[in-house]
This record gives structure tokens, sequence and C-alpha cells, in this order.
């Protein structure tokens, strides 16, 4: 089913789902065997509606749940048979919800996994204050409380948080998902920019065609559990699967010019 | 007044019935948080703790004081004094509200808040008491002024079994038919009760985050 794109085939896998099926308790399956390598520095996108088990392949990632069959390997091991808490300290989170702590300093939210990892306080302060401008956070917003900032602002500190302890990988499920338009198309834009510099392995959570067009090096289209198809941006556009055509179909002209061109 | 006379007069008396009011008011919460904030925590991470838990409590609070009182004098070591005896009645009193808040207070915190942290990597203690516990301190603090208030009035039921306290004032003013003894008796009561409501509610307040 997956036709890696050209060029990008001599990468090295980070993530790969092996056969992977997650079904309910109640027997209700939400994923019917997932096979899909994410490769080094890409950013993957899953896009899907509601349901589509997408989110629930991410949690698959960083073991917020546990596979029901096949295996999800990160960095080559199976999930289940690495430290859950070491894997997770590696693989950074942003969430649509942001999830800050409400009763933590943006600082203490930014250097919580380098604390608990326990690098010394000026190296957790110099830490924070480089994600801060990295994020494009003026440094005064340290000593700020989340619900002192707006929205857009907060999913910012969400986004230097996960990147506190320099993870390889990055998983974000719809994390502009909240936002008004213009702040969403701000983030979409420094979040191309911030991937380019840091070329991290990015997992990516949408149901917005447009979001995925613009920041995926590739888009996996997920359906009632099952994968459809991992085409790139610009293939995704001309793909004949009535699915994708469907979404090209609902969200209308011009997405040829959003679409990443693949720029590395 | 009559009613300042007699306070001047005995306020020797009052001042020692009220102490020993406090010794069993306060020894009795500080045996409720002990054991109720753990159980509390317990039955918030595992699900099928929590109807034991909370039922158990639930049962006790039905038990009539008195009756009470009754059940626990023929257990040994306890039994053998009436103040051990009226303490043990009295924490087992201050559970509920101290198990329920802790409960409710726990899983009162934003699910997306305990998902980010557990996604980031915080073990279940780290989560515990980096996150959940401060979080929900001030709920906490609120089943603990209950617990505070309902045992201050409870307590002076205690008289009734020889534990003392300011009860000692009301059982006699009652077997006396004299309003007196009973007001130095209850006023003090109220008084405690009032003070520890207002002192514990300001504490809730500055420790509510946010």
């Amino acid at each position: 089913m997956e036709r890696g794109s050209t060029g990008e085939s001599a990468a090295k896998t980070v993530i790969e789902f092996c056969g992977v099926l997650y079904v309910l308790p109640n027997g209700k399956p939400l994923l019917q065997g997932l096979n899909l390598n994410v490769k080094c520095g890409e950013t993957l996108v899953f896009l899907g509606r509601s349901g589509s088990g997408k989110t629930t392949t991410l949690k698959l990632i960083n073991r917020l749940l546990v596979p029901t069959g096949g295996e999800v390997r990160v960095h080559g091991a199976s999930t289940t048979a690495t430290d859950v808490i070491r894997l997770r300290r590696g693989i950074g989170y942003v969430i649509q919800d942001v999830g800050l702590f409400p009763h933590f300093t943006v600082e203490r939210n930014i250097g919580i996994v380098p604390r608990i990892e326990g690098w010394s306080n000026d190296r957790i302060h110099a830490r924070v204050h480089e994600l801060l401008e990295m994020v494009g956070l003026p440094p005064e917003m340290a000593a700020r409380y989340p619900h002192e900032l707006s929205g857009g602002q907060r999913q910012r500190v969400g986004v230097a948080r996960a990147l506190g302890a320099d993870p390889a990988i990055l998983l974000m499920d719809e994390p502009f998902g909240a936002l008004d338009a213009i702040t969403r198309d701000q983030l979409q834009q420094e979040f191309l920019s911030l991937q380019q510099r840091l070329n991290k392995t990015v997992v990516f959570v949408t149901h917005d065609l447009r979001e995925a067009l613009r920041l995926g090096s590739r888009i996996a289209l997920m359906e009632a559990g099952r994968l459809v198809t991992v085409l790139p941006p610009q293939e995704f556009l001309r793909s004949r699967d009535p699915l994708a055509a469907a979404y090209l179909r609902a969200f209308g002209e011009r997405l040829d010019a959003v679409a990443n061109r693949g720029t590395s | 007044m009559n009613i300042l006379h007699f306070f001047a007069e005995h306020h020797e008396e009052i001042l020692e019935l009220t102490l020993e009011h406090l010794w069993l008011v306060g020894a009795s919460t500080l045996l409720a948080v002990l054991i109720g904030i753990p159980l509390g925590i317990l039955s918030a991470q595992r699900p099928m703790w929590n109807r034991p838990v909370l039922g158990t409590a639930n049962i006790i609070q039905t038990i009539p004081s008195l009756a009470l009182f009754g059940f626990l004098l023929p257990v040994p070591w306890i039994g053998a004094r009436a103040d051990r005896l009226a303490i043990l009645a009295l924490t087992l009193y201050a559970l509920l509200p101290v198990i329920r808040n802790t409960y409710t207070g726990i899983r009162g915190v934003d699910a997306s808040v305990v998902e980010a942290g557990r996604g980031m990597g915080l073990t279940d203690r780290q989560l515990l008491f980096q996150v959940e516990l401060p979080l929900a301190v001030s709920v906490i603090l609120s089943g603990v002024r209950v617990a505070v208030v309902v045992s201050v009035g409870l307590a002076t039921i205690a008289a009734a079994i020889g534990a003392g306290g300011l009860g000692e004032f009301i059982f006699r003013g009652l077997a006396m038919v004299n309003n007196q003894l009973i007001l130095a008796g209850a006023i003090p009561a109220a008084i405690l009760a009032l003070s520890a409501d207002f002192g514990l509610g300001w504490l809730e307040k500055r420790l509510k985050p946010r």
C-alpha cells in the first residue's frame, strides 16, 4: 500500500508499525493492521475524520496505548520492550488542549522534562530561554502562568515544552485545531521554519487537508481504522483514490498553492 | 449580665475543657487526614477500590454517634480510655469527607493536563506529587474543613462516655436544667467551629490554583 517518496528512501526508519492492531476492551476495533514506516526527519501527517484511528495511532507511539496485536518499534525497539518512561522522555508530545500545568509558570512548564531528567538549574534556565526564543515568545513570558496567556501563546509554550529535552521525535495531535485562523496560519508557518532548523521526526495528526498539505512531507490517509494511502502532498493532489478525491472536493480549489513541495 | 459573670468565674474550667475539646478534634482530624488522603488517592487511581472504600466510609457515617461509641467500647486498648475511644470514633466520622474530597479533587484535574504529563514521561509518583495533588489541594482542604466543623460538634457527645471536652458543660447543664451551663459548653464550641471554618476556608482560597 505504502509508496515511499523518491529520494527519501535512503533515510533511516525511526518509527515502524508492523501489523498493528488496536481493539477496545469492548471488542470494537480502532486500528486494523497498520503497516507503515516513519523516516528520520520527515513530517508524516495522519489525515482522517474523527474515529478514523489517527489519534490512536499516535498514542501507540509513546505507549499511552499498547497494541492489541502486532508491534510498534521506535528506534528499532518494540515499545512494549522498552522502559516506558525512557521511551516517553525521548518523544515530545503536543496535544490540542495543550495541557499546560496551570500551577507552574511558563518557565517551569517548559523545563519540566529537563528537571525530572536531573539537569542543573543553570542549564534548564538557559534551555528554557533558548526555547522561548525558538517558538517566538519574549523572555518575560517565563514568569507568567498559563491562564495569563492567549491560546496561541499557550500552544507555543506547549511546543516549547515538548522540545524541552531535545527529543528526536515529536508527536503532535491537532496542535493548532483550537486556534483562530490567523493564529493557526502563523503557527503553521513557524512550525515549517522551526522544522527546517531542527529536522525532527514529526508525526502530526489533523483532519484539516490544508494543514496536511502544507506541513506534511507525506500524508497518511486514514479511514475506519485502516490506512488508505500514503502520499507526498504533490502526489496527493493528483491522487485518483476516491477518498483522497473526496477530501480534495470538500476543501475546494487552490490547494496546490499551499501544498508542501518538499524543500529539503 | 449573668452569663458573662459565669464565664468569668469558671474561665479556668472553660479553658481546660476547651483544650480537651481541641485535643479530641485535633488528634482525630490528623488521623483522618493521614488515613483518608492515601485512601482517597488509592480510590482515585484504582477504580476497583473506589466502591469499597467510599462505601465503607459512607456506612460508618450512618451509624449514630452514641451507638458507635458503644460499639467501640469492647475494643482492646481503644476501649480502655475514654479519650482514645472518642478520638477513634471522631476519626471514623471524619474519614468520609476527607476521602471523598481527595478522590473528587484528583479526579477533577483536567484530563489534558494528566495526559500531557503522562505523555512526556512523568512517572505515576511524579504525576501525583507534582501535578495531581497540588491541583487537588484546595478541594482536599475543603473536605478537611467539613470534617473539622462536624467533629467540633460531634466531640461534645464524647462527654457522654467521659471523654471530656466542652460536652461536659452541656451534659451537666442538661441534667441540672441550667441554661448557663449549656451555653458555657455551646458558645466556646461554636466559636471553635466558626474559627476553624474561617481559618481553613482562608487557607483553601490561598492554595487554590490560578
